[in-house]
């Protein structure tokens, strides 16, 4: 009997890959959604090991809302340099030009929620049949019933009573026209997995998810970066502090955390912390977060 | 460290929610908006504990709402393992999320309740893990703190178990008594039962022998995806891409090609920019055979001295998923891995009263009903018995009017 090295990560790398492949054989016009957040640059790497040396069999949409940090943004188009795939973007600006949304107003103003039509409207005009994310079902409990092949209707939306059943690990991808398919490669990661993995396959990750100085200002009890993006007014104090971001999303929405984190061993020892702390110590972080993931899963993906 | 996917099957009553919770608070695996639930709640148990069975909540919450209840999937870690567990009710009407459920999992953990011993569902959910082919079984017997955590009470259900188990052939039985509200024998071994010598539940799944990763000669990868990158440096270039299912592939091993019945040898194997000298089931890589043949997705090359049985003409036991019934008159898609084709459903041979375990003439196919069938596929399949390779003696059917998955099908036998 032979003994080989396949540790967990190595199954849940597998399992992706799969995932992946059958994408690009049961669809016509896949695309993977990429935010520029650790979980899709996951999915990025995953692709390269599914489809090296070919080319990836779908373009990468980045769903724009004209409010990224500018290190998202650069981190995007130095990484789409180094692989040399096709890029797609949906522009959240356009669709404001367009008509299509309306900006919200008053001091809690975000993009967050227009980002879902301007995603309708590009998987509409390339007519895409599968587009690829990188939700996972430890994000909260609705995600935790989600399939790795999840239908959408013409609307978009998922109906969790609608779900087909999905066994073992075989993947039924048959769809009517205007219908699309959302697959999730890393349904089964945890957030830790993820971190272990970028460590593990030394992956480079925007800025902004280590510790740095930045100017903030604190909202509904939570930290967020002063930027022209934010309706801020005289009552807004703007305070010079160590932070770094757990998700990265749009800067009107996404919190920070105080963190001297600088290191990905930090970031991982920080997680792992803040789970077998004194429950309920870091309780503030923790929400916020939870409901980070929230907004992600009612817009983005 | 590596991961075991277990199944939970049972209703509330039984503690499996409280179990489940216990697991994840005791390994600190509790998601952020139920600690706050956790943590709020007025819900406490009658000395005043927190009530874990709120962890489980989702389930519950869509019981009282009469909307779908389905499998939930939760993870926990430990310094041993990862966990993966797929959480489903219990009762008959959800049979089919149970089927669902169990499907992946390695291992199933079947709770009853001390006071009431092996009852009818025992035996539903008994069956529904032989069928299914899991491997090891854990058979819980919780609620110990309320017939005192006696030995006698303890004794009577597992001999009552063994009788069940023996009939449905399950193998690998461990029996555990415990108490999920009170953490006896869940994490910790409980001082309340010294008469007890075995483990705890959390101990005996970090140690359990996972075994996903089936070492048999079985070598069978059906292929996904062709890579042709058809660029100057790459011009010949011709991988083959999937995930090994069973067995292993060595350089130089002799291979068939399914359906053709095409031989080559192996030539290379390649794991993104890595060249191994073998590919093991679990392992998604990319396969370089030396002679040109043709070969597209849905074909499945496997080791040329044991190959697995061809055929259009399946017996299999199918359970069936959708509230539409089975028509046999019609032409449903079979997918078997990246294989699809044809088929019909050309006879119902029996179905399985699944609370007695009665075998019973039927003619008819509806929600969660379980039996035998023959299956009539418009191209041969190449397939495994499912109790000797569940990853290749597995399919789905699908309702091509509706494109849902409409029944799981366990193949048992290639029809002479």
């Amino acid at each position: 009997m032979s003994t080989y090295n396949f540790d967990y990560l190595d199954e849940l790398e597998a399992e992706a890959i799969h995932i992946l492949r059958e994408v690009a054989g049961q669809f016509e016009k896949p695309a993977l959604l990429f935010s520029g957040g650790k979980d899709s640059i996951t999915l990025v790497r995953l692709a390269e090991k599914a489809f090296r040396p070919g080319k990836f069999p779908f373009p990468l949409v980045h769903i724009d809302t004209g409010h990224n940090f500018q290190e998202t943004i650069d981190y995007r188009d130095q990484m789409i340099e180094r692989i040399g795939e096709k890029l797609i973007v949906g522009s959240v600006q356009q669709s404001i030009d367009e008509g299509k949304v309306v900006e919200q107003t008053g001091k809690n103003a975000s993009r967050n929620a227009l980002q879902t039509v301007t995603l309708l409207d590009t998987i509409t005009k390339y007519e895409f049949d599968a587009c690829i994310g990188g939700a996972r079902r430890d994000e909260e409990k609705a995600r935790a019933k989600e399939r790795i092949f999840s239908v959408r209707d013409e609307f978009g939306q998922w109906d969790p009573k609608r779900q087909r059943p999905e066994l073992w690990n075989i993947y039924n991808g048959k769809i009517h026209t205007g219908e699309n398919v959302r697959v999730f490669p890393i349904s089964n990661w945890t957030e830790l997995d993820v971190w272990n993995y970028i460590r593990r396959e030394k992956i480079e990750l925007p800025s902004i998810y280590f510790s740095h100085q930045r100017d903030c200002i604190t909202r509904n009890g939570q930290l967020m970066a002063a930027s022209p993006f934010l309706n801020m007014d005289d009552d807004d104090i703007v305070i010079n502090k160590q932070v770094r971001f757990r998700t990265v999303g749009d800067m009107s929405c996404t919190a920070a955390v105080e963190s001297e984190a600088t290191l990905i061993d930090d970031i991982i020892a920080e997680i792992s912390a803040s789970k077998i702390s004194e429950r309920g110590a870091r309780m503030d972080d923790k929400v916020s977060e939870a409901a980070m993931e929230d907004r992600k899963k009612g817009g983005y993906f | 460290m590596n991961i075991l996917k277990f199944f939970t099957a049972g209703s509330v009553d039984d503690g499996k929610s409280t179990l489940i919770g216990r697991l994840l608070y005791d390994t600190d695996s509790i998601l952020a908006d139920q600690l706050e639930a956790l943590q709020s709640s007025n819900r406490k148990n009658d000395d005043g504990t927190i009530d874990l069975a709120i962890l489980t909540d989702g389930l519950r919450a869509e019981r009282e709402q009469g909307i779908t209840i389905d499998v939930a999937y939760k993870y926990f870690q430990t310094e041993k393992r990862k966990f993966i567990i797929a959480d489903t009710p219990g009762h008959i009407q959800y049979t089919r999320n149970m089927v669902t459920g169990a499907s992946t999992a390695n291992l199933a953990i079947i709770l009853v309740d001390a006071r009431n011993g092996v009852v009818e569902q025992t035996i539903r959910h008994s069956y529904l893990v032989s069928l299914l082919g899991i491997k090891h079984v854990v058979v819980c017997i919780n609620k110990m703190d309320m017939v005192d955590y006696s030995e006698s009470v303890y004794t009577n259900i597992i001999d009552r178990y063994k009788t069940l188990a023996q009939q449905l052939k399950l193998k690998d039985v461990t029996y555990i008594p415990v108490s999920a509200l009170k953490g006896d024998n869940i994490v910790q071994r409980s001082a309340r039962m010294n008469w007890y010598e075995g483990e705890s539940l959390l101990h005996f799944l970090e140690k359990v022998d996972t075994d996903n990763l089936d070492q048999s000669q079985l070598a069978r990868m059906p292929v996904q995806w062709v890579i042709r990158p058809q660029t100057e440096a790459l011009h010949d270039y011709r991988g083959y891409a999937g995930r090994v299912l069973s067995g292993t592939f060595k350089l130089n091993d002799k291979v068939t090609i399914l359906p053709s019945g095409a031989s080559s040898t192996i030539e290379k194997i390649e794991f993104f920019e890595q060249a191994p000298e073998a590919a093991h089931a679990g392992q998604s890589v990319i396969i370089h055979l030396k002679d040109d043949v043709d070969i597209s997705r849905g074909d499945t090359i496997v080791n040329a001295s044991a190959l697995p049985q061809e055929s259009k003409l399946i017996e299999a036991d199918l359970c069936w998923m959708d509230a539409r019934a089975l028509d046999t008159s019609i032409m449903y898609v079979i997918q078997h891995n990246s294989k699809t084709t044809k088929c019909k459903i050309s006879e119902i041979l029996h179905k399985v009263d699944i609370n007695t375990l009665e075998k019973h003439q039927a003619d008819e196919f509806r929600l969660n009903d379980i039996g035998r069938v023959i299956i009539k596929t418009a191209d041969a399949l190449a397939f495994d018995l499912y109790d000797d390779n569940r990853a290749n003696g597995s399919a789905i059917l699908i309702d091509s009017r509706t494109n849902l998955t409409v029944g799981a099908l366990m193949f048992r036998a290639a029809v002479e």
